[in-house]
């Protein structure tokens, strides 16, 4: 595991893009194949399947190290993180021995239908026989959630400086369904049409944030305004008879959604098209929490089908007719997609409607008029515009609607992880409900490094009462907390469930007396749900 | 019990003192100079000599009487003594007895000989009541030899690239602990002033560091290149100048717990 840990190590101790991307190439060049083709799925959240549980992990690693539960528990708060925690505690290996990342990979695999006494023989031999980064990595690959600081982006990058292919080309073989056991690296990146897979997608093309409106955008009539959509970014697929249908997580999740089925026979077969996936009944959007009431399930009772069904609401149109017409201007692109949702007549399938301005400052209005449409502002595109891969400034923009805003006082934070695990970097918020405090949401970044550590500073000091890696504090500090959207909850002891929630600032200037109240909130609920 | 927690500090009933207190009291015990032992605002103060010119350094004109080590110090029939902790110049771990019981604070300490601290001496006792800052079975530190022939051989690679080196520890201790291990033949060790100030109280009371350089705003940046500068980790490195500061490499870690340690 050599190379990995090498290439891990120096991921690790840079924040620089290009050591990033050096890094890689020479991972890239050093490494043979099988372990670059596990390396490049680890590096887009690919993992093997899991044979062994974290409960088990901890069980082993504590007695490996001869620790009581207690201490182990103890350091693994510290830590904030299980695979860290336990390379750091386990005794020093006595024989380090070599192997490749595949090699790992597939013993870890080989342990599936093993009993239970193996698959402890063969961890506990394992990480005896490893250094300190190389057991951190050994358990990262087991408990997934391998962050390793590249995002798949750069990883396309470095990929393209190694090979010499485009970036945009990788990309596209990148995306879908694959899997070290389903193909490999020749297959992979070298030489496959990335067509051939036909449930593959393209790279979704996401747009930049607009921070001081379009006015230095240019002439309007170049532009073409939509309102953006507060659901999941999606793909539907339809080639050789079947659909698939992706979300920008790179998920497969046709199954979740029966109601574009009907549209595998109504679309063309060869038809690709980029859009939202939006809860939608009678007429308008619904908000995006009823959404997430059905995401997170296996079985789609009637009853939530009934109460938060989803259309397609299409913006754009990447394959037509089997061609991939992506160089296309978006305003032709658009003009197929506009035929195409009128000829199909499909319940499900809707156009995201064009919003029609002459001058940029009509659009200030349509902005702030977002919430009354269940949008989250407005998508400002080049009307000749190529649909691109990934991030790209310049084409495509997004220009959000003001955030709502409350002010509340802490009263829980909890650890970070990783880097962080020292600091307390999660916050519980609450408001007012008479005398009471009332928790509403929890809420994180938004504040500088020196503010992080200020505030540390005073949880440490003004402990209440700890709940293992929580602390209550005495309730003092007042932060504005920004939102994109208020819904109800019955999850939640207040009542209410905020979209997107993060701190803006901190206002050391209120007192918490002044922080809002929960009538403040349910007023918000009123005026925007 | 011969001592107990209260929200002061450690505390002897019997001879009505604590140690260590957090609180402003009227006796206090101190093991060492740091802020987190050394408190200000208690009437009486007894340290260490070793410790002592440090305390003052940090908390003025304070009531503090000073022993050697190993000397005893009789109140109300408890018997005190201050025993080598191997954690910075002149720190000590406490010992308290009381008809033939024996209590032993350890204040921080740490196993391995620094060089510059007075080596940590085990000290007999019925009770141990141990810090436990790096206690925890995820920290396991390198030798001390092996961090610093790291970190030596980081300088040179450093110089050899051009850059300035700088490292950064607590100005008291683990900065002259730095000191202490880095191979001069390399290039000047240069200092922040914190740090320098406290080498110069360490040197006034006869323990030899390695001769360090203040840094000021008189010296030309571009002597620091190749060479290394000892900060402590909330520096201003405005004289290093513009051009330096960006090329600098960042290096801080940790020296402590009872081997000694690098976390980089």
């Amino acid at each position: 595991m050599k190379h990995f840990s090498t290439l891990f190590t120096q991921l690790d101790q840079t924040t620089k893009t290009l050591v990033k991307v050096q890094a890689l190439v020479d991972f890239f060049t050093e490494a043979d194949d099988e372990d670059k083709i596990w390396a490049i799925a680890i590096l887009s959240h690919r993992r093997p399947k899991r044979t062994v549980k974290t409960k088990e992990l901890r069980e082993w690693a504590a007695e490996l190290a001869n620790l009581p539960n207690w201490l182990f528990e103890e350091s693994y708060h510290v830590v904030g993180d299980l695979a860290e925690t336990i390379a750091l505690s386990l005794p020093v290996a006595e024989n380090l021995e070599e192997k490749s990342l595949s090699y790992w990979i597939s013993s870890l695999r080989e342990l599936k239908d093993k009993s239970d006494e193996e698959r402890k023989e063969a961890v506990v031999n394992a990480w005896m026989s490893m250094g300190t980064t190389e057991r951190y990595i050994f358990n990262k690959i087991i408990t997934g959630g391998f962050r390793m600081g590249v995002s798949q982006k750069l990883m396309t990058r470095a990929l393209a400086k190694h090979t010499g292919i485009e970036e945009s080309m990788l990309a596209h073989r990148l995306m879908g369904n694959w899997s070290p056991d389903s193909t490999d690296y020749e297959n992979l990146i070298l030489s496959k049409d990335p067509g051939e897979d036909k449930s593959r997608p393209y790279p979704f093309y996401l747009a930049y944030a607009l921070e001081d409106g379009p006015e230095g955008l240019g002439k309007p009539e170049e532009w073409i305004v939509e309102r953006k959509w507060d659901g999941i970014r999606g793909q539907i697929i339809v080639r050789g008879g079947e659909i698939y249908v992706w979300s920008r997580g790179e998920e497969l999740v046709t199954d979740k959604y029966p109601e574009y089925e009907p549209l595998k026979e109504k679309l063309p077969d060869g038809t690709v098209l980029d859009g939202e996936i939006l809860p939608f009944k009678d007429g308008s959007p619904l908000p995006f929490n009823l959404l997430q009431t059905r995401i997170g399930r296996k079985n789609l009772s009637k009853n939530i089908l009934q109460k938060a069904p989803v259309v397609f609401k299409s913006y754009d149109v990447l394959e037509w007719k089997g061609e991939d017409i992506r160089e296309k201007p978006f305003k032709e692109r658009r003009e197929i997609l506009e035929r195409l949702v009128v000829n199909t007549e499909a319940d499900a399938l809707h156009i995201s409607e064009v919003v029609h301005f002459e001058k940029w400052q009509q659009l200030d209005k349509e902005r702030e008029d977002s919430r009354q449409y269940a949008s989250e502002g407005l998508m400002v595109k080049r009307a000749d515009s190529t649909y691109q891969s990934g991030r790209k400034k310049g084409d495509w923009w997004k220009w959000k609607v003001e955030p709502l805003t409350v002010d509340a006082v802490m009263i829980y934070a909890m650890r970070g992880h990783g880097r962080r695990a020292n600091l307390y970097t999660d916050y519980t918020f609450a408001v007012w409900d008479g005398e009471q405090l009332v928790p509403f949401t929890k809420a994180y970044s938004g504040l500088t490094d020196k503010e992080i550590n200020e505030v540390d500073r005073y949880v440490k000091r003004n402990t209440i009462d700890r709940f293992g890696p929580v602390r209550s504090v005495t309730p003092e500090l007042v932060f504005e907390i920004a939102f994109e959207g208020i819904n109800k909850s019955t999850r939640h002891k207040s009542g209410i469930a905020l979209r997107f929630p993060r701190i803006k600032r901190w206002r050391k200037d209120k007192p918490k007396e002044e922080a809002n109240t929960l009538e403040d909130l349910h007023q918000l609920l009123e005026v925007y749900e | 019990m011969l001592l107990t927690f209260t929200s002061k500090g450690i505390y002897c009933r019997q001879a009505d003192v604590y140690i260590d207190p957090w609180k402003p009291v009227k006796k206090a015990l101190i093991t060492h100079g740091h802020a987190d032992h050394s408190r200000w605002g208690h009437k009486h103060y007894l340290s260490t000599k070793a410790a002592a010119p440090v305390i003052y350094q940090r908390l003025g004109d304070i009531n503090l009487e000073v022993v050697d080590f190993g000397e005893v110090t009789q109140i109300n029939d408890v018997k005190f003594s201050f025993h080598p902790a191997g954690h910075i110049v002149g720190s000590a771990q406490i010992r308290v007895e009381y008809k033939g019981e024996v209590w032993v604070v350890s204040g921080d300490y740490k196993l391995e000989n620094d060089g510059i601290s007075e080596p940590f001496e085990p000290v007999k006792c019925n009770t141990f009541i141990t810090e436990s800052t790096f206690g925890l079975p995820i920290y396991k530190w390198a030798p001390q030899k092996e961090v610093f022939a790291d970190v030596n051989a980081w300088w040179q690679q450093n110089k050899e690239a051009g850059k300035v080196t700088i490292l950064t520890g607590y100005a008291l201790g683990k900065a002259q602990r730095i000191i202490e291990h880095l191979d001069e033949g390399i290039g000047t060790i240069y200092t922040h002033g914190a740090v320098e100030n406290v080498n110069e109280v360490i040197r006034n009371q006869g323990v030899a560091l390695k001769p360090t350089v203040r840094v000021t705003q008189d010296i030309d940046p571009k002597e620091f290149k190749g060479n290394i500068v000892v900060g402590y980790p909330f520096s201003h490195w405005e004289p290093l100048g513009k051009e330096i500061q960006a090329i600098l490499s960042w290096h801080c870690f940790w020296l402590d717990g009872t081997e000694g340690s690098s976390q980089t």
